[in-house]
Formats: structure tokens, C-alpha cells, sequence
């Protein structure tokens, strides 16, 4: 899973196979800290609540 | 008494009728909690797999389950990233479904590997040659994506919404959701396939050894695509129970159409792929090994060729004629039974594709084997089953599921 | 495991089993018990869950007396080298943890109990079931246990375990060869519990490579087949036999081609 694993080599099946799963990861990590980031700050500014 | 958790507008059961009903599922959730127990405390000894039966009815259990739970992805693909906007009104409950589909393939897997507490190592020591990895690799991420999009349907509880921070977190995921789903679908795509290929890569056994294309075999792209076709049926079938049990209907039939021709060409396309394959393994894949088409379902009844007529023909070709057709899917009758035969076809074709696999001999003075699982391996099977009840259950009376049930069901 | 092999000394171990020496008496099996600690239980009696390394089988022709005729068959893991003899042998190929290796060295296919975690892929995936899992925690009955071999860890339950061609006595014979100023083994220095064992000498071990292994020559005998050489597996265990029908009882056959082989 990571470089430092012994049993890792970087040929083209690792760097394709982990490339797309941490492309995911980063894209569902990255996703869910914007989507918490975002909240906290519409929700400091006093939006929110039961208005709609 | 627990009206201020329902949404505004719609009716509910009785709190004491829907704790019966939870009773009653519960108890079944804690038979099958008592024998995952004994598997993991005593060890895999509690099942009748055996040597020759490595992979059995949590393997297909398995597959299945993550077939079925493809209505989640597929539709979402079809909503987010394709824009079929009537699809909306479908797409929580897809979500919720696939969900509890993927947490129980998630736990069914935990109970059926000899060391669990070693789960870890499919990760760490990763085999990137391994149809496994790609499984489990895709599996776990594609079920982080299912939270992440049953999160927000949570997050619309009455009581929930009215924290500002949540109302604005749902608000935020439903903004971003298409990357959510898209990411989904690339996910689903690959480990819905490497399921496929775990018996297609199988080079020693010919039932499941086919040929393909780069690393994939062709089994690896039916799979996929019998998911996305059988998936959304699944879907269907689930919101029509959850309508015949709460006596309402719940979503609009234009939808469920919509829906249901979209798996019907799916289908269609998919079980003349599948005929394909069968072909061309029959002909050319099993004689280059010394098999022929009938050396693999001639030995006894259970594993008899009548299991291929069934998924191929009963099961796929009959219910992709009528979901293709206006009419078919316009009665009401025909598109139930058609939904239903598709959801069969898939299971079976998981089934054949783990068990036949390994029921068959590969070396000629070996005989077929067969098989049944023991209470315990029947009890955490439906432990799922009983799980994903409570879940429904759960969501449909304090979640905001089918936008269009207060159109639907006016109150007075 | 980083490879660090080169081809020109690479070794090829394996076996050639005269089936026409064989009389089936099981005293390879039993010493492959004893000396890799295979456990077993307490009735035995159910062979679907019963670990023997090497597991011997009895084979007819199927015909009626006068005409029967019986072959026994011993059967160890086949030490697969794979399509193109790269070493993606069906087992290790499959294992998502990279439990199982192949020894570019030895050709030996190794299973590392410690880092198995039995999802029992590989038993899928071989199709000479040669793969066995250890549905138990091995029990040994009172005092036993005071004669399990040093050299092989006992397994524990919930893995996979098969045949390693002794790779213990590989690793002795190297670590005396090395001190001793030798990076070369003799032939004698390093062989099999079961070859050791048979009374008959139906079993010859050694490195396949080596012109001065009698298995070099042996597998090449006009007598000599390899289990389902049809699935590409290229199995480093050869069977020598001078009847034609345990030949052929090797491999799947469709009838056109029986025909074709009867002539």
C-alpha cells in the first residue's frame, strides 16, 4: 500500500493500481474536508437553521 | 410519541406496531449475531466449507449481495453524471439499499476469512496482481462513498436539520455530490468487475477460467454490466415490498418505468454478451482444456445444465423482453415479474460462477463435490437480510426517503 | 520480496514419481507429517478436511475384472511456475496479501503462515488441491508435542498451509554449504522427507536445471507426464509411467482426441 512496505516495486501495476486508489481516496478525502470546511464557515457567518 | 423525529407530512405506523416489527427482525439479527459469534470464537469449524469447498455460500452471498447493491452506483451514474433528473426521486432509497448491501458484503467477508483480526494485511501487503486486492481495495472505498451519500438523507431528519451545522454540511454534500457519485461509479466499476474476474482469472479451473482483455477476463465486464442491469431491479423490487408493506405508494410509476427500461436494455445488451461468452467458452475456452459443454453439468442433478437455461434464458432473456418493451413495463404484473426473474438470474449467475467453480473436478480421478452450508453459515447469511429490514425500517419512518410521498399520499 | 535472482544460477526444484515403483503404502505421507508438524484430528475419517501434504490416490481404469487394473498416485503440491514459467502460479497470482511467493531461486512456492489471513483464494484457484486450511487449532495429543520438529512452526488456525519441498532442509543445507565456503549443494545434501521415506524409491527430488540431478534426465523419459500440463500450470512434479491409461488418466481428453491417441 505504501513505499515503504517491503514488498513494494514501483512497476506499472503498482503505480497504476495505487495511483487510482489514492486518486480516489484523495478525491473522497478532499470532497469531505471542503463540504466540514465549507459548513463551519456558513454556519459562523449565521446561515442555516430552519429558514427554508 | 416519537412524531417529532417523523417528517412533516406524511403518516407513520404506531410506535408500538413498528417496534413489534423491529422485534421481530431483531430477533432474527441476533440469531445470526449468536452464529458470527461462534465462527469467530471457534473458528471457521462451525461451517461445512472444506478443502475442496474453500469459497461457498458467504462467497455468493457476497457477490450477490454487491450485484444487487449495484442499483446504488448505477443509478446514481444515471442521476448525477448522465442527468436523468426524474431519478431523484428513486435515488435515496438506491443509496440506502446499497448501502446496507455493502456494510453486510463488508461484514460477510469479515466473518468468512481465518484470521479476521489480519483483514488489514489485504491493504498493507497489497498483491496488485490479485483480483482480490482490486475487491477489496474498491469495496472499501465505494462503501465510504455510499455513507458519504447516505449521510446527507440523515442530516434532512426534522430534528436533526434544525442544528445549523448539519443543515448546512447536508446542504454542502448535496452541492458536491456529482464528484461523490462519479468517483462512486469509477469505483463500482472496477470491483463489481474484479468480482467478476476472481473466477475468470482462474486459469486452473476451467468452469471459471476465461480469456479477456489486457488483465481483465471477460467475466470481469459481465459482471459489471449484469450489475448495472440487475441492480436497478433490485431497487425496484425493494420499493414496490416497502409500498405493499406500508400500503402507499411511494414513488410515481413514470419513474420506476424510466428506470426499469433503462435496466431492461441493460439487460438485453448484457444477456447477449453473456450468450456470447457462453458460446465461445463452450466452444473454444473448455475444449482447449479437454472439457466440453456437458462434462460440466452432466455429473449430478444439483449442478445439472438446467441451471444455464435458467439464467440465461428465464432469467435474462424474458425479463429483458419485457422491460424493453412498452407494454411490458406498463403492467403492472409483467414488470414485477420481469423485475423479479432479473434479480434471480443475477444470483444465480454469482452462485454458479463461486460454487460450480469449485464443485467441479479438474483432475480425472477426482469426483464432484457438493455441498450444504451449516446453520451458522444460513444464519449470518441472513443476518444481513434482517439487518437491512431494520435500516429500511429505520430510514423510511424518520428520513425524508420519497420526495414524492406527500404528493402522493395527501393528508387531510 | 525484492528480487535478487539471476537466470544463469537459478534452481528448479522437483520431483519425478515412478508410479509404476509405487505400491500406495502411505509411508510418504506419514513422514511428511512428522516432519512439517502437520496436525490432524482426532477422527480422520472425513478426508474434505484433512491436511496431508502429500496425499496419496488410488486410480483404476475403470474396467471390470478380469481387465482392472490400480494405480496409486502420491500428490504434493505441484510447485507451479505458470503461464511462461514467470512464476504467476494460479496460487500466487491470486493471493491479495502476497502470502504466498515464488522463489525465483529454488522455483519453490512458499506460503508464509504469518501473513495469510485466509480468505482461501489460493485453495480456489488451484486445481490440484493442494491447498490445505486449517479449520482447527492444532491439538497434539499429551507428550507429542515434544517431538514436533524445531525447524517447521506449527500452523494455527484460520490459514492456508501445503507441500514447501522441505524448504527447512533447503535452508539447513545452505546454511552448513555457506559455512563451509560452498554456495553450491550436492545433490544428496538437499532432499524431501517423502524421497527419503519411500521404501520403493519411487520418488526422485532435485533440481530440474542441474545435468548432474538424476531428475534432469528422468523427466525426460518418453513415460513421463506432468498433472493438467493442458492448463498451462507447468507443475514441477513429473509422474513416470509405462501404461498408457495413468498417462492419460494426467489430463482431460475430450473423445475426438482419444480416438486420435488410441491409433
Amino acid at each position: 500500500m505504501f513505499p515503504f512496505s517491503f514488498e513494494w516495486v514501483w512497476d506499472a501495476g503498482h503505480v497504476v493500481f495505487m495511483g487510482g486508489l489514492w486518486y480516489a481516496l484523495g478525491i473522497i478525502g478532499l470532497g469531505m474536508t471542503y463540504c466540514i470546511i465549507k459548513a463551519v464557515i456558513d454556519t459562523s457567518k449565521g446561515n442555516g437553521g430552519h429558514h427554508h | 410519541m416519537d412524531s417529532a423525529l417523523i417528517p412533516k407530512g406524511v403518516k407513520r405506523c404506531s410506535l408500538g406496531l413498528f417496534t413489534l416489527g423491529i422485534a421481530v427482525a431483531g430477533a432474527v439479527l441476533l440469531w445470526g449475531v449468536y452464529a458470527m459469534l461462534l465462527c469467530w470464537i471457534k473458528g471457521l469449524n462451525q461451517t461445512n466449507m472444506n478443502d475442496y469447498y474453500g469459497f461457498a455460500l458467504w462467497i455468493w452471498a457476497d457477490l450477490a449481495v454487491i450485484a444487487l447493491g449495484g442499483g446504488a452506483f448505477f443509478t446514481g451514474f444515471l442521476r448525477y453524471v448522465i442527468g436523468k433528473d426524474e431519478l431523484k426521486n428513486i435515488i435515496n432509497y438506491a443509496v440506502i439499499i446499497g448501502f446496507i448491501c455493502y456494510s453486510s458484503a463488508l461484514l460477510i467477508l469479515a466473518i468468512d476469512v481465518g484470521q479476521p483480526l489480519r483483514s488489514w494485511f489485504i491493504f498493507w501487503h497489497a498483491n496488485v496482481h490479485s483480483m482480490l486486492t482490486e475487491v477489496a481495495f474498491c469495496l472499501s472505498c465505494y462503501f465510504a462513498v455510499l455513507t458519504i451519500e447516505f449521510i446527507p438523507l440523515i442530516l434532512e431528519n426534522r430534528q436533526v436539520d434544525k442544528v445549523p451545522f448539519f443543515h448546512n454540511l447536508s446542504h454542502n454534500m448535496h452541492e458536491v455530490m456529482a464528484i461523490f457519485a462519479a468517483t462512486g461509479a469509477f469505483l463500482s466499476f472496477f470491483h463489481q468487475g474484479s468480482l467478476g474476474g476472481v473466477a475468470g482469472v482462474l486459469y486452473g479451473r476451467p468452469f471459471g477460467s476465461r480469456e479477456g482483455l489486457l488483465v481483465w477476463p471477460w467475466t470481469f465486464f459481465l459482471f459489471t454490466w449484469s450489475a448495472a442491469a440487475c441492480g436497478p431491479c433490485f431497487t425496484i423490487l425493494v420499493t414496490w415490498i416497502t409500498e405493499k408493506i406500508t400500503k402507499k405508494k411511494l414513488v410515481k410509476d413514470n419513474v420506476i418505468r424510466l428506470l426499469a427500461k433503462i435496466s431492461g436494455w441493460m439487460l438485453a445488451t448484457y444477456i447477449i454478451a453473456k450468450i456470447i461468452d457462453t458460446w465461445y467458452w463452450a466452444t473454444v475456452t473448455a475444449p482447449s482444456m479437454g472439457f466440453t459443454l456437458m462434462d460440466f453439468y452432466s455429473n449430478n442433478a444439483f449442478y445439472g445444465i438446467w441451471i444455464l437455461v435458467l439464467e440465461i434464458f428465464i432469467c435474462g432473456i424474458i425479463p429483458a423482453l419485457i422491460l424493453i418493451t412498452k407494454t411490458g413495463r406498463n403492467n403492472s404484473k409483467l414488470l414485477m415479474t420481469a423485475v423479479i426473474l432479473a434479480v434471480i438470474g443475477v444470483c444465480i449467475n454469482r452462485w454458479v460462477m463461486v460454487l460450480q467453480v469449485m464443485a467441479m473436478p479438474v483432475l480425472t480421478f477426482e469426483n464432484w463435490v457438493l455441498y450444504i452450508p451449516s446453520w451458522q453459515e444460513v444464519a449470518t447469511t441472513i443476518l444481513p437480510v434482517a439487518y437491512g429490514v431494520i435500516v429500511l425500517a429505520l430510514a423510511y419512518r424518520y428520513l425524508p426517503v420519497f420526495p414524492q410521498e406527500k404528493e402522493l399520499n395527501p393528508i387531510d | 520480496m525484492k528480487k535478487e535472482h539471476t537466470h544463469e544460477n537459478a534452481k528448479k526444484f522437483g520431483m519425478v514419481i515412478d508410479l509404476d515403483k509405487c505400491t500406495g503404502c502411505g509411508a510418504c505421507m506419514v513422514a511428511c507429517m512428522a516432519e512439517n508438524n502437520v496436525p490432524f484430528k482426532k477422527d480422520e475419517s472425513e478426508k474434505l478436511d484433512s491436511i496431508t501434504w502429500i496425499r496419496v490416490y488410488k486410480l483404476t481404469n475403470g474396467k471390470s475384472f478380469p481387465d482392472t487394473e490400480i494405480c496409486y498416485l502420491p500428490k504434493p503440491c505441484m510447485h507451479c511456475s505458470g503461464i511462461g514459467e514467470h512464476g504467476h502460479s494460479p496460487c500466487v497470482s491470486v493471493c491479495p496479501a502476497t502470502a504466498t511467493d515464488y522463489d525465483h531461486t529454488t522455483g519453490i512456492v512458499s506460503q508464509i503462515y504469518t501473513r495469510c489471513f485466509g480468505c482461501r483464494y489460493c485453495m480456489a484457484a488451484c486445481p490440484y488441491h493442494a491447498r490445505y486450511f486449517n479449520w482447527w487449532d492444532p491439538v497434539w495429543p499429551e507428550g507429542m508435542e515434544k517431538s514436533l520438529n524445531p525447524d517447521v512452526s506449527p500452523r494455527m488456525r484460520g490459514v492456508v498451509e501445503k507441500c514447501s519441498f522441505c524448504f527447512h532442509r533447503y535452508q539447513a543445507a545452505m546454511d552448513k554449504a555457506y559455512t563451509e565456503g560452498r554456495r553450491e549443494l550436492e545433490e544428496d545434501e538437499y532432499q524431501t522427507a517423502c524421497t527419503q521415506a519411500c521404501p520403493a524409491g519411487a520418488i526422485t527430488f532435485g533440481d530440474l536445471n542441474n545435468p548432474d540431478h538424476k531428475v534432469h534426465e528422468l523427466k525426460k523419459s518418453p513415460n513421463a507426464f506432468r498433472l493438467l500440463e493442458r492448463l498451462k500450470t507447468n507443475p514441477k512434479v513429473y509422474y513416470l509411467s509405462s501404461r498408457d491409461w495413468v498417462r492419460k488418466a494426467g489430463d482431460n481428453y475430450l473423445e475426438a482426441e482419444n480416438k486420435v491417441k488410441k491409433k
